[in-house]
């Protein structure tokens, strides 16, 4: 078949399409091109001409150190100006981008998943507004920006994005983000579990421009701070994050000065490209193989249900391709959807926090790996799916990511950190909101989020309460200082949690007990946000178990505070103790699952909960016996929890081990295994179930079977192409189950039924 | 040549097996699943993560809901070392959790040095000890 050819007249006629339908667009939404695209952009025509003129590595380097200080500055601005809690644990960052928008240099602590998904944002800047006549982008301008459907984790982080100019000439831009919490949404805090739409979710800022001449436009300003329940917050963070990003911009005018843009051009490609060049060859060094895994998530935080978080891993050669097939379909009227950049940016951090955490932090890093996932799955969701709880399905992507990854790593003679079992992952804390002491109506969360468990390494045990997943280095805050600001007191912290641990020849690194109460404010409530109170929510690794479950405890009908004045005696420090020993007369006592909606505290009531343990690693029958005490002698576990799990014999008094006798019980216990344990083969044909358990919601893929998935109440579909999915109301659940009951009593009262019609 | 796979598990290369690096027992072709060479408990979570409220009074325990989740452990047949522990959906099939490609991994260790140990990457703990500035 011959080429058409066109005449001229025809493409005088597509030009002229082509712009009328541009000029009369009438929605700029998230642009597929941009939003589906990780990887850095082409080497530009002035890009290359900069590469072939700075050729000196040492003077890249120079920059690039000068231009890594500079985020440092940045970073520190905003941890020590920023309002927001988020920001004074260090859930932020600064970066600096390239002129197509691909981030470079990002600071060294704070969140890296921030910026490097941030470039869409730039992108879409790029691509809209420069020519835009209404918008443009000029030095001195400001662009705010929060929704992930144009590139975010989430929209109760803001970001502050600037262009950098020289003489008339867009050079980079730079960026500065932090969780701010507070949005707006239907829940206080900025993370609402009941958002049934992306409408109830708050805030939703496309890129646009708030900031001219360096000034904050006051009208749009204060349109944000009408729209959110902390203005005072909103109007000060967005002044730092503007503040940060100007001290970057001064930094960069600086190199312009000793080097020229072009020498900062060339740093900036040339370090994002010798870094996919250096990704590549790191991975050929893995082996060729395969790896698959799984995590099961409990709940959507409104109901108990199974959803699979799948994995298929496959490295070849210099190719290493996430595949999420399988993975659960998203749940259309539920907040822990994802946006596909936001999945990828999670487990970018896998590697620049856990795998190669010597690679410059940019967006680079992630560029070669390539993904495969199911448009409409819950790990690249709908446009109209909510997604303000979205980590609870990024983090479970993060754990499959390392889990799967740890399996590739353990051969290759070349490593650049430790092997290690799975983090725990996550967010076991409180968001709260409501009036404080003060009379001022906040809403945010405790930093103790950040003090996830660390996964066991294959030569020692996890660190305690170390870090959270998405940044290795950042604090949990002092409870002390929040407590000048909110009306609650945690009566319980940083206490760990006895027997919570993930065994294994090392064991995780664990969490910690939280016990709050309110105390001085009417209008004051507590949110959690948390999967796994029925499934673990991480693995072990190489023979090491995961950690357990955890709950949500409540005391009601209680005023603790009182019973501190009077009876000091029965308040307990302990979740064991308060629960099973229930000191307080006549209190409430309850558990929950980790996803409860605001609820309205009242003066005294506890609400307990607990941080995680992260993955153990290795055979717990080979933990030195001297680790085992250590453990008990610093309260992590019982002695009875020891000697039943990791087979220790020691003297309970002394807590002298016996080394023969345990090596006895260790040897009887392999020999144990040895008869309980049945052929593989065998106990596929007796366990395994061609279809999910009948009697709970399940959604994902069952057996390997990754072209259907289950979408609850055993019902499957093609998982191309799944559909929505709507939840009914957990409390319309409850009253029609209520009803009904109600219906069968009066009946068998003999009384009558209430018109029976449907 | 060996290759060690996992803290238990290493192929040789000129058979083509999985073994057990604890007690060189042959487990199976490295072509195929290790796990088909194993033996498999069903282990009740309860066992490893006991309750640690009282199960009587509460709905949720600190232990995981067994009907939810099961956890298969894997362990070598001859020495009875527990190689790999899976957290899975009640009634899902094992996972074939690493798939070689026997083939190219003869290749990438036919220019590398046979290791007898892992190595373990750089060491980044402080000394608390030392006065090095």
């Amino acid at each position: 078949m011959s080429k058409q050819k066109f005449t001229e007249q025809q493409l005088e006629d597509q030009e002229l399409i082509t712009k009328f339908l541009k000029d009369t667009t009438l929605f700029l939404g998230p642009d597929p091109e941009i939003m589906r695209d990780h990887s850095i952009m082409p080497r530009t025509q002035n890009e290359a001409d900069c590469l072939e003129k700075y050729t000196d590595l040492n003077q890249i380097a120079s920059i690039r150190d000068r231009l890594q200080s500079a985020c440092e500055e940045g970073f520190e601005m905003v941890e020590q100006m920023g309002a927001a809690p988020g920001a004074k644990w260090g859930d932020i960052i600064t970066g600096i981008y390239s002129a197509s928008g691909d981030l470079t240099v990002g600071s060294a602590s704070g969140v890296l998943i921030f910026s490097a998904l941030v470039h869409h944002p730039i992108k879409f800047i790029i691509k809209n507004w420069i020519e835009e006549k209404t918008v443009g982008v000029r030095e001195g301008d400001g662009f705010i920006h929060n929704d992930s459907r144009y590139g975010n984790v989430h929209n109760t982080d803001q970001s502050m994005i600037l262009p950098v100019f020289h003489e008339g000439q867009l050079v980079c831009w730079v960026a500065s983000t932090v969780h701010e919490g507070e949005n707006g949404a239907i829940e206080p805090g900025g993370m609402p579990s009941m958002a049934e739409t992306s409408f109830d979710e708050g805030l939703k800022m496309s890129p646009f421009k708030v900031v001219e001449n360096y000034e904050i436009k006051k009208d749009l300003l204060t349109f944000l701070q009408n729209s959110v329940r902390e203005p005072k917050l909103q109007y000060e963070d967005m002044k730092v994050k503007l503040f940060a990003c100007m001290r970057l911009e001064q930094r960069i005018k600086e190199v312009f000065a000793t080097d020229g843009p072009d020498a900062l051009t060339a740093c900036l490609r040339q370090t994002n490209e010798s870094v996919v060049t250096e990704v590549r060859r790191r991975i050929s060094e893995w082996p060729d193989m395969t790896v698959r895994t799984h995590v099961i998530m409990d709940s959507t935080l409104r109901e108990n249900v199974l959803m699979k978080m799948n994995l298929t891993l496959k490295k070849k050669g210099d190719r290493l391709i996430f595949n999420f097939e399988g993975s659960s379909p998203e749940i259309t009227n539920r907040a822990i959807n994802t946006q596909l950049p936001g999945m990828k940016g999670m487990v970018g951090q896998a590697f620049m926090n856990h795998i190669w955490p010597d690679l410059p932090r940019g967006q680079a890093g992630l560029s070669h790996i390539e993904f495969e996932t199911t448009p409409g799955s819950f790990v690249d969701c709908s446009y109209s799916a909510p997604n303000s709880q979205s980590l609870m399905s990024i983090f479970q992507a993060f754990t499959v990511a390392q889990h799967a990854t740890a399996k590739m790593l353990y051969s290759c003679p070349d490593k650049y950190t430790r092997v290690l079992a799975p983090w725990h992952n996550m967010i076991n804390t409180f968001i709260w909101g409501g009036v404080n002491q003060h009379g001022e109506t906040l809403g945010n969360l405790c930093a103790d989020l950040n003090g996830m468990g660390g996964g066991a390494r294959m030569d020692r045990d996890g660190e305690h309460s170390l870090a959270p997943i998405f940044a290795t280095m950042a604090d949990i805050g002092e409870q002390e200082l929040n407590e000048e600001e909110v009306p609650f007191l945690q009566l319980v912290s940083k206490k760990m949690t006895t027997n919570t641990q993930a065994p294994g020849k090392y064991r995780g690194g664990m969490g910690y007990t939280q016990i709050a109460a309110t105390k001085d404010s009417d209008q004051w409530g507590f949110m959690t946000t948390s999967v796994g109170s029925k499934t673990p929510t991480i693995q072990g690794l190489f023979g090491g178990y995961a950690a357990g479950t955890i709950p949500l405890c409540k005391v009601a009908d209680v005023d603790v505070y009182d019973v501190m004045l009077t009876k000091p005696e029965q308040f307990k420090h302990s979740i064991p103790e308060i629960m099973n020993e229930q000191p307080f007369d006549n209190a409430t006592y309850s558990t929950h699952h980790l996803g409860l909606g605001f609820d309205i505290s009242k003066r005294g009531e506890l609400y307990m909960i607990s941080q995680g343990s992260g993955g153990g690693y290795g055979d717990l029958l080979e933990r030195d016996p001297a680790m085992v005490i250590q453990d008990i002698e610093e309260s992590l576990i019982t002695a009875d929890w020891a000697r039943k799990l990791y087979k220790v014999v020691f003297n309970e008094d002394t807590l002298a081990v016996d080394e023969k006798a345990t090596q006895q019980l260790r040897d009887d216990y392999r020999e144990q295994r040895k008869k309980q344990g049945v052929p593989y083969d065998e106990f596929v044909k007796k366990y395994v179930k061609d279809t999910p358990p009948k009697d709970i919601p399940f959604y994902g893929s069952w057996n390997g079977e990754n072209d259907m998935v289950y979408c609850g109440n055993n019902e499957k579909r093609d998982a191309k192409n799944p559909g929505p999915i709507y939840m009914t109301n957990p409390k319309d659940v409850s009253i029609a189950e209520l009803e009904e009951e109600l219906a069968q009593v009066r009946e068998q009262a003999g009384l009558e039924v209430k018109d029976k019609r449907k | 040549m060996k290759v060690l796979m996992t803290e238990y598990l290493r192929i040789d290369l000129d058979t083509e097996n999985w073994e057990c690096r604890v007690c060189d027992h042959v487990i199976g072709e490295a072509r195929d699943n290790y796990k088909k060479g194993l033996l498999v408990y069903n282990r009740d979570p309860a066992d490893i993560h006991p309750s640690i409220i009282d199960p009587t009074k509460y709905k949720f325990t600190f232990c995981p809901d067994k009907d939810w989740v099961n956890i298969y452990e894997f362990y070598c047949p001859c020495c009875g070392t527990q190689m790999e522990v899976e957290y899975t959906l009640p009634g899902h099939e094992p996972l074939y959790d690493m798939e070689m490609d026997v083939d190219a991994l003869k290749a990438q260790w036919s220019e590398r040095d046979e290791l007898l140990e892992p190595t373990t990457g750089p060491n980044v703990m402080v000394d608390r000890h030392s006065h090095n500035h």
